[in-house]
């Protein structure tokens, strides 16, 4: 297994890219991708499993397509894509699209168009069952966007279904387009909402790496409900230059603050 | 474009009725494929679904009153390797999940069958449940396939052409009791192949799906009043058998398009467009729903109120007959 420091200069090196990738263009989703690189080093480098032959037995939908820079420098952590090519994410004509569309390697769905995610999770979730086959299906969407009702009808027919290999994690950052959640929409209590609809739901504060690590090793449990993370995650961590831009959705920033930041990954 | 001699067409009065032909196709496709998987949102009683479930009841997904939530699910089960038929009714797979089927079944590499019953005005309610902007809607969507059969050879024939398709299918389907035009002895279906179901010199009529049913009627009607029509079967609207179009519009004066659908947005505008295209001088006129909500009732009432009964297109066909 892992340890929890090789893991921890993973989520490092995981927001070192996430700043790298918008350095081109002095822009991107940098906040998201700092708060989830812990999760995201979590998940590709130790809970996820792989086959012998070296590819994933588990796998991530990922429903807010915004956040796709946590992923890419995930993958590109991986080998998947090279810095080079993540350099140029959001320019036009490359690949590495902000918000990208299905078929991308390790972009399992088209996520973006907000709460359609965990529906397609438990059609991967509905799949594995009726094969045989024991994997299990992650799903990452946000706090906002649990406001859009398409999210409750998939948690429903998750309940419903009793799909024990389906593992919800809530980007709980806090933050939406329009300002604050709390402000925007109230969201909360998350875990409660998810816990009626027939979840075994929990809070973790998905910044500090070893509580990440316990609370997914206790979704592993055989189960016949679904489970729900509710991962407090804070928007730029670990740089504290970004950290300042809690509160933004999208950041812009000149060389200068990028070069600071990147500075203050250790 | 397939070519149908006129014996194998049968007309309303003496066309043969058969029963639940969607549901008959349904399980002989799931004994041939084990990776097809349906889903239901609460309409399974109501779109012939209940020999499948009792056929395949591992293979059955009843999802609740979510369409929105099953189009979701039929891309991550379709994204797993498997079939998946999405089935409800027309004004919910379309006006109430759109964005999920463009996005979960229209993105990516992905191929489903969304089979959606009460097509146009073929229900007794009215805007709630008349899916009249239906084939606008999936014709807009890149890639989509989109279907009008026009009795129960076609809509046995179509679910298993949509099933060997690579990509997704919008197939409109008939429920219940479903009349049969076409002899289903060495009925041949091809996606995007149009069809000729009657050759006369005197007019030209394209339609599709149910539509082409009346239009064969008012066929009739017309041949007794000595007018010979040619009628341009077009079950498919997308892809679009455009060279079918292009070389009937080029013996006529004026191309009546006759569907069961809104003037807007449907074969009408894909015959239009066509036409357009290639700079004929060929005048479009469609006969559809007219752009307001339909009429609720019986679908003889609602056809005599918007002047879609047999009489009532025989008579606007003749409308623009100028002649011999």
């Amino acid at each position: 297994m892992i340890s929890d420091k090789e893991l921890a200069d993973r989520a490092q090196s995981i927001r070192r890219r996430c700043i790298a990738m918008c350095r081109g263009r002095g822009q991107g989703y940098v906040g998201q991708g700092l708060a989830l690189a812990d999760l995201m080093a979590a998940l590709y480098f130790d809970e996820m499993r792989r086959t012998s032959a070296g590819d994933l037995h588990d796998r991530l939908i990922l429903s807010t397509g915004h956040s796709a820079i946590a992923l890419y420098a995930a993958l590109g952590e991986l080998g998947e894509f090279s810095a080079d090519e993540l350099a140029t994410y959001g320019m036009d004509g490359s690949r590495i699209e902000e918000s990208p569309l299905a078929g991308l390697p390790g972009f399992l769905v088209t996520g973006g168009s907000l709460g359609q995610g965990l529906s397609q999770a438990v059609g991967f979730a509905l799949a594995d069952r009726l094969k045989g086959s024991d994997a299990r299906t992650f799903c990452l969407i946000s706090d906002g966007e649990l406001q859009e009702g398409q999210v409750w009808e998939a948690a429903m027919s998750a309940g419903h279904y009793r799909l024990g290999s389906l593992v919800v994690l809530i980007d709980d950052n806090g933050m939406q387009a329009d300002g604050d959640t709390a402000q925007v929409m109230t969201v909360q209590p998350i875990a409660g909402k998810f816990t009626a609809f027939g979840f075994s739901a929990k809070n973790v504060d998905a910044n500090d790496l070893s509580a990440l690590r316990a609370a997914l090793v206790s979704t592993r449990e055989p189960s016949d409900r679904p489970h729900a993370l509710v991962c407090r995650t804070i928007p730029g961590k670990g740089a504290p230059t970004l950290e300042a831009y809690t509160k933004v959705h999208y950041v812009r920033a000149a060389d200068e603050v990028w070069q600071r930041a990147m500075s203050e990954i250790r | 474009m397939l070519m149908s001699k006129m014996d194998i067409v049968t007309t309303g009065k003496e066309a043969r009725v058969v029963t639940m032909p969607f549901a008959d196709a349904l399980v002989s496709l799931g004994q041939s494929r084990s990776d097809v998987v349906v889903l239901s949102a609460d309409l399974s009683n109501y779109t012939d679904l209940i020999p499948f479930r009792d056929a395949f009841p591992d293979r059955f997904f009843q999802v609740g009153m979510a369409e929105q939530n099953m189009m979701g699910i039929a891309g991550g089960l379709a994204r797993s390797g498997l079939l998946p038929i999405a089935v409800t009714y027309g004004v919910f797979a379309t006006r109430r999940a759109y964005d999920q089927v463009a996005m979960a079944l229209g993105t990516g590499t992905v191929k489903a069958i969304i089979v959606a019953f009460l097509p146009g005005i073929t229900t007794p309610f009215r805007a709630t449940h008349q899916a009249t902007d239906d084939l606008a809607l999936m014709r807009a969507i890149p890639g989509m396939t989109v279907i009008d059969p026009a009795d129960s050879t076609e809509l046995r024939a179509a679910l298993h052409a949509a099933a060997a398709n690579p990509g997704t299918v919008y197939l409109r389907g008939l429920r219940g009791l479903v009349e049969e035009r076409f002899d289903p002895e060495g009925f041949i279906f091809a996606i995007g192949a149009a069809r000729l179901v009657r050759d006369g010199p005197d007019a030209a009529i394209v339609g599709t799906g149910l539509g082409t049913a009346w239009a064969l009627d008012a066929s009739e009607i017309l041949a007794a009043r000595g007018i010979s029509a040619s009628l341009l079967h077009v079950p498919t609207l997308k892809p679009l058998d455009r060279e079918a179009i292009a070389a009937l519009a080029a013996r006529f004066a004026v191309v009546h398009v006759v569907e069961n659908h809104s003037v807007v947005g449907g074969l009408a505008s894909a015959v239009a467009e066509v036409i357009a295209g290639i700079g004929a001088p060929t005048r479009v006129n469609p006969i559809g729903v007219p752009d307001q909500w339909a009429p609720a009732g019986s679908l003889d009432y609602i056809r005599s109120e918007i002047n879609l009964s047999a009489v009532g297109i025989a008579d606007r066909v003749l409308a623009t007959w100028t002649g011999p």
